[in-house]
């Protein structure tokens, strides 16, 4: 016998704006991003830039045999990464010195000035997106109704770690609200990790940084913030990861329709009057 | 049957996800060729400014630095040593005939000597330099500011722009680099036509025998190898237009991020 299920509109209009502008947006700034970044492939801490003193760096290197092949260098270890880091092959062409693969960077070829067009105008959208999604979920109330965690929430975090290692995903009535780990991970998206991505990003910016200079400073210097930037960036990829993930785990159908239409299917296992 | 079936349908899938990813990035980098498109991101860089300049105080100094804090050499970065004979000539008497001109828009044009550069008021600075690449490096500039410079040779009301004429052609027989930058700028206390680096002499790299430093935008606005300096009402006409070799060249002109 087929479980009794109900509609419910789950996503309002401007959360599913907001999250298809920033899906848009992330694709866009991540890849232009990784354009700029092959325009010098090398990440440091402090203020300055010392060749010696690179963190991470990608680079192409010339065997005996006169063969190209690209390394990355991590807290001074090389690995051969040819191919895909430090050396790639543009549209089936030769090996060539490049940071990432041109798959990866907007525009595909080399173009510095045209990744950076890209980015800050994309960097715009995302934050006016942004502060326009945080102020209408704080005056409407979608924050402290949907997604802050409360004291029972909280309690049962240990719970729901353990439901989301073996797969079991709530259903009926808990099925409608987000789960503890849903909301801590949006709020750490939203209120840590997205900010934290503007604010290193603002932190490179020369005459930005003559009237803040402690934003750096926080930091120890542009060059700390410029790898804080690319690092909180691949951990807002591992964020999408994650999400993706249990998008397609949790009915992908169901997530999909309910974030571009807002309406979400709930099926009860016990009859309509679960309300677990 | 039924695992490679299922096979087949995941090769599909992940052949259908390739294609789409290509064809997305081609249609942007198709984008990025058209003129409507990349004129709608342009808009950013008005937006940008715009922005800054009211966030960013016009007096607002660059933080300066100790002498501890600079990098053990200061990279340099696109012409590393202009080959053109005129300047080639100059070098090889230690700039001793050069002579910075200043003209266009202003009451008295002059020029000045290296002799007289250095015999005017003088500030030293320890301050970051942060290329459009990505990399930064922190030297000490001694200099002239540029304001006692305009102020010398008098700006006309209609100047809005002082353009700096440079030796260097990034490519032989290419465009020769140049910049421009608004009076604001130029005024600023901190910009100015560095003669000495790290307390010595302006090496050939990085700029001989006379530097813009303009601390509050990105390397490419600091023009190495100054030949002359003109004020102008607007810039269309001088290269291609955009207000800077690399601005020709699709770089924003208001380099402030």
């Amino acid at each position: 016998m087929a479980l009794p299920e109900r509609r419910i509109y789950r996503h309002a209009l401007p959360t599913r704006l907001s999250h298809w502008l920033t899906a848009l947006c992330l694709v866009v700034l991540i890849m232009s991003g990784l354009q700029i970044f092959n325009a010098h492939p090398s990440l440091y801490w402090g203020e300055r830039s010392d060749p010696e003193r690179a963190l991470l760096r990608l680079k192409a290197v010339e065997t005996t045999e006169g063969e190209t092949r690209g390394i990355t260098e991590i807290l001074g270890r090389e690995i051969d990464t040819t191919g895909v880091l430090g050396a790639s092959r543009e549209g089936g062409g030769e090996l060539e010195e490049r940071g990432f693969p041109s798959w990866a960077t907007l525009p595909g070829p080399q173009w510095l000035a045209m990744g950076r067009r890209w980015h800050f105008f994309f960097a715009w959208v995302f934050v006016l997106n942004g502060l326009g999604f945080g102020l209408w979920a704080l005056v409407r109330g979608h924050l402290a109704r949907d997604l802050w965690p409360t004291g029972s929430d909280l309690q049962g975090i240990a719970r729901s770690i353990v439901d989301h290692v073996r797969f079991r995903h709530p259903t009926g009535a808990a099925a409608s609200r987000y789960n503890v780990l849903q909301k801590l991970s949006y709020l750490g998206v939203i209120f840590g990790l997205a900010p934290l991505i503007v604010a290193t990003g603002l932190a490179m910016s020369p005459a930005l940084d003559a009237t803040v200079p402690w934003l750096p400073g926080l930091l120890g210097g542009r060059q700390s913030a410029r790898t804080v930037h690319f690092v909180a960036t691949f951990a807002f990829v591992g964020f999408v990861a994650g999400h993706l993930f249990m998008v397609t785990v949790t009915g992908l159908w169901n997530n999909t329709r309910s974030i571009i239409t807002g309406w979400y299917r709930i099926r009860f296992k016990g009859g309509m009057d679960d309300t677990a | 049957m039924t695992p490679r079936k299922g096979l087949n349908r995941r090769q599909f899938a992940i052949r259908g996800l390739q294609l789409l990813g290509a064809s997305l990035l081609a249609g942007c980098d198709a984008l990025s060729q058209r003129d409507w498109f990349a004129s709608m991101l342009e808009r950013a860089e008005g937006l940008t400014r715009t922005v800054q300049k009211i966030i960013v105080s016009r007096r607002a100094l660059a933080r300066e630095f100790t002498d501890a804090d600079r990098s053990p050499v200061f990279r340099g970065n696109g012409t590393i040593n202009p080959s053109e004979p005129e300047y080639q000539a100059l070098a090889s008497t230690g700039f001793a005939a050069y002579r910075l001109e200043i003209g266009g828009l202003v009451e008295r044009p002059a020029s000045f000597s290296l002799t007289e550069l250095r015999s005017l008021p003088s500030r030293t600075q320890i301050t970051r330099h942060d290329c459009v690449e990505g990399w930064s490096a922190i030297g000490k500039w001694k200099g002239v500011r540029l304001a006692t410079l305009l102020e010398r040779v008098g700006v006309k009301p209609a100047a809005r722009y002082v353009v700096v004429h440079c030796f260097d052609a990034l490519k032989e027989g290419g465009d020769k680099y140049y910049e421009s930058l608004d009076l604001e700028d130029a005024l600023h206390e901190q910009t100015i036509l560095a003669y000495d680096l790290n307390d010595e002499r302006l090496p050939l790299t990085n700029g001989a025998p006379l530097r813009l430093r303009i601390e509050r935008q990105l390397g490419y606005k600091a023009a190495k190898y100054v030949r002359r300096i003109e004020l102008v009402e607007g810039f269309a006409a001088i290269g291609r237009g955009k207000g800077g070799y690399w601005e020709d060249r699709g770089y924003e002109w208001y380099a402030g991020i």
